[in-house]
Order: C-alpha cells, then sequence, then structure tokens
C-alpha cells in the first residue's frame, strides 16, 4: 500500500480498540445509498519506475525547444542553490506558519523577502504574495477601489498595452463586485499608451489608473508624467511591473512626485522556472498608508517573552480567517514556496547581479532585433525605447512563420493576432540572458529560410503546416 | 472591570452613546466590550461629516485575533472623531469610557435615544451573555 | 537576517553576468540611479544561513503534523522529482501544441480522474488554490443563474462553522452570505436551513464531511431542499481526503465543487502554497467553467478557451494556473491508482477513530463523542481552561515542545477550546500512540504544573511572541540601520 505504513496487525488492533469490526464499519454514517463503488475508470496503481518511465516519455515529448517567447514568463538563469535548499523538506513541507515558534523559518524569510521587494520596488510595504501577476492586478484593482475614498466610481482605467491576459483575469475577478475596467488604446507610433485619449478622461471620477512597466509590447512608459496625471485626477497610481526589470528602472515608489500607491506584478523572473506557467507567484506591495487594506498574509518583526526577536503573521484582521465577509480577500494559501525560492534567489544574484541580468536581456534583445530586422520585411513595429522585448512586423502571415519554425524546435515569439488583430502580421519577440549569439543568428537564419520559402513558392504545393 | 457609568445610554451591540448637553453625543464600545475583544492594535473610525444610520456598521475596532464592527447607536452626522487613537488604540483597554471615545455625533433624530438601555438594563445584558 | 551578513562590494560572483552590458536604449530618466539594496553575499552564507532557518520549521518530513483541515500527510519525492524533470520545467506556457501533447495529456488524464473520483460531470483544472477554486464556483452559481435570467438571487448561504473563505468568496462573487447554524449532533439545523431558503438563495457553501469533522448524514435532503427553492449546492473540497474512493460529492448532490490538491492530492504546502484548487461542475454548470481547460480529439490533445467556451466565467491567471502542482497531483494520483484512492479515505478515517477513541480513553473530551469521527475530529480543553487554569493556546505551545505540530486551534469558532486533528492515512500507529501518551502528559503536567503548560514553548528558537507589538509597532521590512527609525 503505497504511502499507507499499517501492518494487517496494526488495523486488527485499531479496529479492536475503536470496537468496530472493520474498516467498512467506520463509514456506517453515510447513508449507503451514497456509498460509490470501484473506481474502474481510474488505471490501477503504478510503482515509482513505472511512473518515472512514464514521466520521462511525457517530458521528453516536449522536446525542449529554443524559446524566444516571454509574454509574461521568462526564461532566465536560476542558480542551483535556490531550488536545492527549497526543495528541502523543512520548507517544502510545512504549511502556513500558523505556530509561530515552530515556524520562525519560514516565517524570517518571508520577512526577508518582504524587505527585498520594498527594496526592489522604492515601495514603503509588501504582502508575501498572491497566487500570480495577473491575479495580483485583480486584487490591487480591488484594493484601490477599497481605499481611494475620494472616488465613488468604481471604475478603473486600463491601458490595452497591458498584458491581454491580465486585462482577461481582472475583468473575470472584479466583475461580480460591478467594477469596471475602461480601457485606453496605445499609439500605434510608439507603442505607448495613448496620452490623447487618457487627456479625454481628465477630471473624471476613476479609482486608478493601471501603469505598466515595460508594458505588454515591451516598451518603456513614461512612469512619471502618468503616476502624476493619476494623482492629479484624484486617482490611486497602480504600477504593473516586471521585478527584474525594476533593478534597472526607476522603482515605483520613485515615480512622479509622490511615488506609485500599489505596485504588483508577476514573481516568475526571480527564480521560478517557466514550468508551463506556474506555480509562480503575485507581488504586491504599497505604501504605509494602504497596509490595512492589503489582501494577502503579512509577516511582521516582533519580540518574544525575553525580549529576543521573533516573527508572527500580523494584521490578521484583514483576513478572511477572522473577518469572514468582510475581508479584504478571500486569499489563504498563497504561493509560499515560491516566494522562498525567489528570496533565496535574490540573495544569491544580489542587487548588482540583477542589474547584470536585466542588461544581458536588454542587450541580448537589441541584437535580436538588429539580427531580425536585418531581413527583409522584418522591423520593429513600435518606436518607443524597450526593455526585454519587442514586436516586430513579419513580410509574411505569423502563424504561419511560427509553426514553421516551431517545426525547427524554435519558439519565435508570441502571436498578437488574437488580441491585436489591427497590428496585422507581428510577433512579440524576447531574448533574455540565455539566449547566446548563436541561438540568435539560428533565429534569424530559420527564419531567413522560412521567409523565403514563403514568399517564393507561389503556393502549388501548399506545405501543410 | 469598571462599574458601567449611569449618565449615557447603552446599545445590544455594546456602544455606549452620552448626551453631552451641546447637541453632541459622544459614542464609545463599553468596557466589557474591550475585554471580550482583548488587547486592541487598531481603531478604524468614520470620517468627520459621514452621515450615519442607527444600527448600520460606522467604525472597526481590531485586537489580534479579532476585528468586530462598531454600530451606530444613532443616526446623525459624525462632528468629530478621537484623533488620539491613531497610534494608542490601547486607550479603549485602558479607559474605554472616558479618554477611549470614538466620535462624536449629530443626531438627526435624538428621540431614538429611547431605544438605547440604560446602565442596569446593559449590566442585565451582560450577565445573561455570561 | 540574511542582511547581517551582507557587506559592500560581497557577491556571489558566479550566479549573474561577469560584465554589466550597456543599457543604451533605455532613456536616462526612466532608468534607476541606484542598484536596489538586496543583500550582498557570498554563495555559501546565502545556503548556510537558509539551511538553517530550515532548520527553525517544523514540517511534515520532520514532525507529526495534525493540523486539523489541512490534510498534512507525506508528499512522496517522487511527485516532486518527476515534475522536475527538464522537459516539464523548461516548457514555456504559450508554447504551441505541437510541443505540449505529454504535458497536455498528463493535464487531460487528471481532468478525467478527478472527474471520476468525485462523480462530477466536467473539471478545470486552472484555480491556484482553494480559495480560488471557491471565487470561480460560487462566480459558476451566479453565471448560472444570471444566463437564465434569475437575477434576484443574492444570498449565499453558509454553515456557522465554515471556514472563513467561503464567505469572503462569496462576497468577491457580489453576494451576501447568511449563516446556517449547527445542530447539537454537528449536522447542520436543517429546520433553520429550510425557514432561510427563498427566491433569494443563490447556493449553499458546504463541506462534507463538515467542518466539525462528521459527515452531514441529511445531506440529500439537504440538496432537494436547496434544489427545490432553486438553488444549487456547492462543495468545498477540504474534507475530500475523508471520503476519498468511499463518497462522492457529484452523487450527494452536489453541483460545483473545489478540490484541495495540496491536501488530498499531497502536493506539499510549501510552507503556505502553492496549492491547487479544480473545480468540478455538474453538466448544466459546464458552460461556465474557468479556462484555460484541456481537450483531446482522440489522437491530440489541446487547450480549450474563450473560443471554445464563450460562456466561461473567465480567467483566473494569467496561464493555466499552477501546473507544477498539477503535474505533482497527476503523478500522486498515478501511483496509488484505483486501489489507492479508495484506501486513502479507510486509512484516513482509521487513524482519526482510533486516536479520537484512544485520547478519550484518556480522559479526553470530544466535542461530538456520539459521531463517528470522520478523517478528523475536534477535542474540546474546555474543562481544562476551566479548571486547571490551562487553555488550548497553552496544550498546542506545549504540543511543540514535546516535538509534535500543534492541533488546529480555535477553529471551527463555535466549539469553545477546541483542537481540531487530523492524523492523515500515512501516519503509523505507533506515531498516534506517541501523540496520546504525550497529551497525556501535558494533562498530567497541567494538573502538578500549570505554569510549565501556560509557559510554553520552552525548547523552539524563541518563546511565545509579543502578537500585540507585531500590529502595535508595525515593522514589516528591514531597514539600513541609518534608516531605522
Amino acid at each position: 500500500m503505497p504511502f499507507i505504513p499499517h501492518t494487517e496487525q496494526d488495523v486488527e488492533e485499531m479496529l479492536a480498540t475503536i470496537g468496530v469490526a472493520s474498516i467498512d464499519d467506520l463509514f456506517d454514517e453515510i447513508p449507503p445509498a451514497l456509498r460509490c463503488g470501484k473506481l474502474e475508470a481510474i488505471p490501477p496503481g503504478l510503482p515509482e519506475m513505472e511512473v518515472s518511465r512514464l514521466m520521462q516519455s511525457r517530458a521528453k515529448a516536449d522536446g525542449q525547444p529554443l524559446c524566444f517567447i516571454g509574454a509574461g514568463a521568462y526564461d532566465h538563469h536560476i542558480p542551483a542553490a535556490v531550488w536545492e535548499l527549497t526543495t528541502r523538506g523543512e520548507f517544502y513541507t510545512a504549511y502556513t506558519p500558523y505556530q509561530a515558534e515552530a515556524s520562525q523559518g519560514t516565517l524570517q524569510l518571508l520577512y526577508e523577502f518582504q524587505s527585498m521587494m520594498t527594496a526592489l520596488t522604492g515601495m514603503d510595504v509588501s504582502n508575501a504574495s498572491l497566487y500570480d501577476g495577473a491575479s495580483a492586478l485583480a486584487e490591487a484593482v480591488l484594493m484601490a477601489v477599497r481605499a481611494n475614498r475620494k472616488s465613488k466610481s468604481k471604475r478603473v482605467l486600463m491601458p490595452r498595452s497591458l498584458h491581454p491576459a491580465y486585462r482577461k483575469v481582472v475583468k473575470s475577478i472584479v466583475r461580480n463586485q460591478q467594477i469596471e475596467s475602461v480601457e485606453i488604446g496605445y499609439d500605434p507610433e510608439s507603442g505607448l499608451l495613448d496620452r490623447q485619449e487618457l487627456e479625454t478622461h481628465a477630471g473624471e471620477d476613476f479609482a486608478a489608473l493601471v501603469i505598466p512597466q515595460p508594458n505588454f509590447f515591451g516598451v518603456l512608459e513614461p512612469i512619471d508624467e502618468l503616476t502624476n496625471w493619476a494623482h492629479e485626477n484624484g486617482m490611486l497610481a497602480i504600477a504593473v511591473v516586471n521585478p527584474l526589470a525594476m533593478s534597472v528602472l526607476k522603482p515605483a515608489g520613485a515615480w512622479g512626485e509622490t511615488g506609485a500607491d500599489i505596485c504588483c506584478g508577476e514573481g516568475q523572473p526571480l527564480g521560478a522556472p517557466l514550468a508551463s506557467g506556474g506555480p509562480y507567484f503575485g507581488f504586491l506591495c504599497c505604501t504605509d498608508a494602504l497596509v490595512r487594506q492589503m489582501p494577502g498574509r503579512i509577516i511582521g518583526k516582533t519580540v518574544d517573552l525575553d525580549g529576543k526577536t521573533g516573527y508572527a503573521l500580523t494584521l490578521q484582521a484583514r483576513e478572511q480567517h477572522i473577518r469572514r465577509s468582510k475581508a479584504t480577500s478571500n486569499i489563504c494559501t498563497n504561493q509560499g514556496l515560491m516566494v522562498t525560492a525567489a528570496t533565496i534567489h535574490m540573495s544569491l544574484v544580489g542587487g548588482v547581479g540583477l542589474q547584470r541580468v536585466a542588461a544581458a536581456c536588454h542587450a541580448n534583445t537589441t541584437r535580436l532585433i538588429e539580427a531580425l530586422s536585418s531581413l527583409p520585411g522584418v522591423a520593429p513595429r513600435f518606436t518607443g525605447a524597450v526593455f526585454h522585448e519587442s514586436v516586430l512586423t513579419l513580410p509574411i502571415e505569423t502563424k504561419r512563420a511560427l509553426r514553421a519554425l516551431a517545426a525547427h524546435n524554435v519558439l519565435g515569439g508570441f502571436d498578437l493576432c488574437e488580441d491585436y488583430p489591427e497590428l496585422g502580421d507581428v510577433v512579440l519577440v524576447c531574448a533574455t540572458e540565455l539566449r547566446s549569439d548563436e541561438e540568435i543568428e539560428t533565429y534569424r537564419s530559420k527564419l531567413q529560410r522560412v521567409i523565403e520559402s514563403q514568399v517564393q513558392t507561389p503556393c502549388q504545393l501548399k506545405p501543410d503546416w | 472591570m469598571s462599574t458601567t457609568p449611569t449618565d449615557r445610554r447603552y446599545a445590544k451591540s455594546h456602544e455606549w452613546i452620552k448626551d453631552e448637553g451641546d447637541g453632541s453625543y459622544t459614542v464609545g464600545i463599553t468596557d466589557h466590550a474591550q475585554e471580550l475583544l482583548g488587547d486592541l492594535v487598531f481603531v478604524d473610525l468614520p470620517e468627520v461629516g459621514a452621515s450615519l444610520d442607527a444600527g448600520g456598521d460606522c467604525a472597526v475596532v481590531e485586537s489580534v485575533k479579532a476585528a468586530s464592527d462598531v454600530y451606530s447607536p444613532l443616526s446623525g452626522e459624525v462632528i468629530a472623531i478621537n484623533d488620539a487613537l491613531d497610534g494608542a488604540p490601547e486607550t479603549i483597554n485602558e479607559d474605554a469610557f472616558g479618554n477611549g471615545w470614538m466620535f462624536k455625533i449629530k443626531p438627526s433624530d435624538p428621540a431614538e435615544l429611547n431605544n438605547l438601555m440604560d446602565a442596569a438594563a446593559y449590566d442585565q445584558l451582560v450577565a445573561e451573555e455570561d | 537576517m540574511i542582511y547581517e551578513h551582507s557587506r559592500a562590494g560581497r557577491r556571489a560572483t558566479a550566479q549573474a553576468p561577469l560584465e554589466m552590458a550597456e543599457l543604451s536604449g533605455i532613456p536616462a530618466e526612466l532608468q534607476r540611479q541606484t542598484p536596489p539594496a538586496l543583500p550582498q553575499v557570498s554563495e555559501m552564507q546565502a545556503v548556510r544561513h537558509y539551511t538553517r532557518l530550515s532548520q527553525k520549521n517544523f514540517a511534515i518530513d520532520t514532525h507529526f503534523y495534525p493540523l486539523g483541515s489541512c490534510t498534512m500527510k507525506y508528499n512522496p519525492r517522487a511527485c516532486n522529482t518527476l515534475a522536475s524533470l527538464p522537459g516539464f520545467l523548461s516548457r514555456h506556457p504559450l508554447a504551441p501544441e505541437t510541443h505540449s501533447q505529454g504535458f497536455l495529456a498528463c493535464l487531460y488524464e487528471l481532468q478525467e480522474i478527478l472527474k471520476t473520483v468525485t462523480g462530477m460531470h466536467e473539471v478545470s483544472l486552472s484555480p491556484a488554490a482553494g480559495a480560488q477554486g471557491e471565487f470561480a464556483g460560487v462566480a459558476m452559481i451566479r453565471a448560472y443563474h444570471d444566463a437564465r435570467g434569475d437575477t434576484a438571487r443574492s444570498e449565499i448561504l453558509v454553515p456557522d462553522a465554515a471556514h472563513g473563505t467561503n464567505p469572503a468568496s462569496a462576497v468577491m462573487c457580489g453576494f451576501k452570505t447568511r449563516e446556517i447554524p449547527t445542530g447539537e449532533d454537528g449536522d447542520i439545523d436543517v429546520e433553520a436551513l429550510r425557514a432561510a431558503l427563498g427566491p433569494q438563495t443563490a447556493g449553499i457553501m458546504l463541506t462534507n464531511p463538515s467542518t466539525v469533522g462528521v459527515f452531514e448524514r441529511r445531506i440529500k435532503e439537504i440538496a432537494g431542499l436547496v434544489h427545490e427553492a432553486g438553488g444549487l449546492l456547492y462543495y468545498d473540497g477540504a474534507n475530500l481526503n475523508a471520503i476519498l474512493g468511499k463518497v462522492r460529492p457529484g452523487d450527494m448532490g452536489f453541483d460545483v465543487i473545489h478540490m484541495n490538491l495540496h491536501k488530498t492530492f499531497s502536493t506539499p504546502h510549501g510552507g503556505g502554497g502553492p496549492g491547487a484548487g479544480p473545480v468540478g461542475v455538474s453538466k448544466r454548470l459546464e458552460p461556465f467553467l474557468p479556462v484555460p481547460r484541456v481537450g483531446f480529439d482522440g489522437t491530440d490533445y489541446h487547450w480549450l478557451t474563450e473560443k471554445e467556451c464563450p460562456d466561461t466565467i473567465g480567467r483566473l491567471s494569467a496561464f493555466a494556473g499552477n501546473a507544477g502542482v498539477l503535474i505533482r497531483a497527476y503523478i500522486y494520483a498515478r501511483i496509488l491508482g484505483r486501489e489507492g484512492m479508495h484506501r486513502v479515505a479507510e486509512y484516513s478515517t482509521l487513524n482519526a477513530n482510533y486516536l479520537l477513541k484512544r485520547l478519550m480513553e484518556a480522559g479526553f473530551t470530544a466535542a461530538y463523542p456520539k459521531r463517528r469521527a470522520s478523517h478528523e475530529f475536534i477535542l474540546t480543553l474546555k474543562k481544562q481552561a476551566k479548571e486547571l487554569g490551562v487553555n488550548t493556546m497553552d496544550f498546542a505551545k506545549r504540543l511543540l515542545d514535546y516535538g509534535v505540530h500543534a492541533p488546529t486551534t480555535y477553529f471551527p469558532l463555535l466549539v469553545p477550546e477546541c483542537l481540531l486533528v487530523e492524523p492523515t492515512e500515512t501516519e503509523a500507529k505507533e506515531d498516534l500512540d506517541r501523540f496520546v501518551e504525550i497529551m497525556k502528559t501535558i494533562q498530567n503536567e497541567a494538573e502538578t504544573q500549570p505554569e510549565v503548560v501556560r509557559q510554553a514553548p520552552h525548547t523552539m528558537p524563541v518563546r511565545r511572541l509579543d502578537d500585540v507589538r507585531a500590529a502595535r509597532e508595525l515593522d514589516l521590512a528591514w531597514k539600513e540601520p541609518s534608516q531605522a527609525g
């Protein structure tokens, strides 16, 4: 019996103690008509070596293509020590630190995490994580609506240049509370949030303006002006940032005259592998003034009976287990283990290290843009400065290009046609610090062949991509 | 435990309200209420100018392990709040009937006061709860 | 603190590019002036620091952890090792389906296994944790009523003993909540339920076995009443471990459920997550399931998104939820297989009833002594608190000294001075016996030297912490000594 230690003798003794004849008797309070039969549709159990064989083949089936997709998940180097330490049983198999004295490891680590996130974002306080970047933004929107006492509208301004999946997630999470996202377009030249359109909302009642940095196109927004504009119009400024980019970009807490009010984002670049999109973690930081509106766990430093430093969950009266229907959020379990990895990751890489990683991503992406733009018909779509992603125009149908590249084991980027049909055939590309010059050249030469074959073949024999 | 002052009225939800004689009424929570909650760590007060309904929640008192809504005993407008509680919520633990007052209200219908209990009735309520 | 090992100019040099590349394309006014104040430590310092921190934790791998309602059972190492194969770790979430068949096959089969084991019509794996599953479930209830033009249903019923996430999730979906009392035998008060039902009822959220650790015997009747009133039944899967392979929520009449894979399917709790909270639904709610889901056309696996599911309540995370957790749960399910699923409920229930019986024999008071325990049970230490001045918190802290993580304390709220104990199926008889001996020892201490218990713990890295100070004098982040106020 996998993972069940009972011997036959144990079972007999235990049943005798309880005073029943069989294990089945323990279910005698359940109406017999409700009992289910054998679960035939579930396959029989497999020993570890069989499961191992199965999983090896499944993992292999997905190849390990050369990846130039970013779009919210980035392929970074993770120091070996990060997951060696994170998967220690003491971190891996503990739970939420309800018994503080027996959880000082997790609690102190979370306090260190909060410290590092505030250093990175320039904000006053950080929580101990939310599920992912998109749901963190949804929580930030809810928080802004609660916190902005000047605003009565339950509306927020949401740029279309923000990640489309984030916009969808915000909608699914906030719509039942009648909160509305009003979308602001982007400038078709620069790829920046459209200032003229934004201006049309000046003086209107909105709880917050969402400001992505960089935006989904990789383009860097004029965050100072946008933050000031939000504040001048009685809105809170919600920053949605890439935490790696924060190491080289102006931190959200320093945006404009008084800084962003809430800063959230996807923590994946800090030590989480791509792993098909999760688990990652969402982070959420804010100013001191908003701390009681914050969702999720928060750890505070305190002292024990002897005056010795210790760490404990604090401000719990915001949370569902105490506040129930009036809690700031329903979140309970968060992404603790990913935060463990992120904390160790930030300690190992350090501030200067993160800057070097960020700069290498920027440099590689710049090289990638140059290399691909050398091909006929390929060029950056937008003029705005980028961090480590860029939208490129293609001379052929994006879908076909990406399929052909994938057949050569190159993932050539993210196709924007579904979310931004007005952009035509474009692709969002990214080269992290892991992409070597050779790999960039591989991409360039494969794309060249794909373009040539597509442009030259007058379609008598259409290859079935 | 201090004795229940007889110069004011009480709500079932453990608020007290005192007529200041100048058209304003002061509101706080009772000593019994603060004892049930334990050490308070935060008090969220209404804004001056806010209009309250009798029985509507208008403030929150938080201890480490609990948070409790405070309900306005009367309808009316908030004309003052006890700013000193911000940063010193323990004042309510120390002096719930005095320095731990929470806000002052200008009632729109002082007759609502008749719906509230006097000290003796409140003491009986507390005795029954135990 | 890691920052205490920090020295200006010290670096774990192997962990970043050797040189700083140019940030030539980025306008100066958008750049940061100084590097973020992260710790500056060597690799060994970091490794030693975090290894030592880990040693300050109780965990399943190191201690008996009978935390009620959390199902702290053994997390098989194979699940982690195999989910960490390079092919899984390096797969980009937006990789094309041609490069995703292995991964999608695992997810699809997991959907099928969860459908079978819960008796639901269809499953979506995307919610990231139990609370997000609850949100999704209640949002589907709302979408169902809305789609029928039945928009007056504004209320979700929850038992007074419900987990706090239930009312919080209902409110996030724009509902009001109304509490239904629990009867003295631990079952829900059906008469009170009857009185509460009406045209305003959107649904009811129930856990079965309930949060008081007993099986809701009149569940069929409850389902009938709620359905008659036009409401739907939501099953909170927090206690699914108690009935896995024995009773299925679908057969009990539930319309929508969530499962906590970090409980029932043994994925790691990770110091507070990540979890996974897949949702299952009956046929009429299928159109509303959150996306993405995984489909199979007999040859290939593919994503089901807004395009194929236009009535979906939408997406809850940027990609497909906590994929790595799902893979771990899949591996666990394959190792267990169908026989193993049945055994989960059997042995977790055996362990709980045995432990309860032995503790009762030792003089402890069960909250529901006439009821069969499910996979967990509640003790009340009311007597100890009153007669000895030693309360549940004191017992809990003293347990730590004896190397046992405390059970859940003071939940559910309606049982005074309670301990919610869940031993799980992976604990051996001798470990349960040891727990009984420890509880007897603490009881003896409470009688003869109560101060020892009241002052516990004595052997942990810290003694009891000043929670009040933590909340009054907020210190939520380390600051450079010069900045510290």
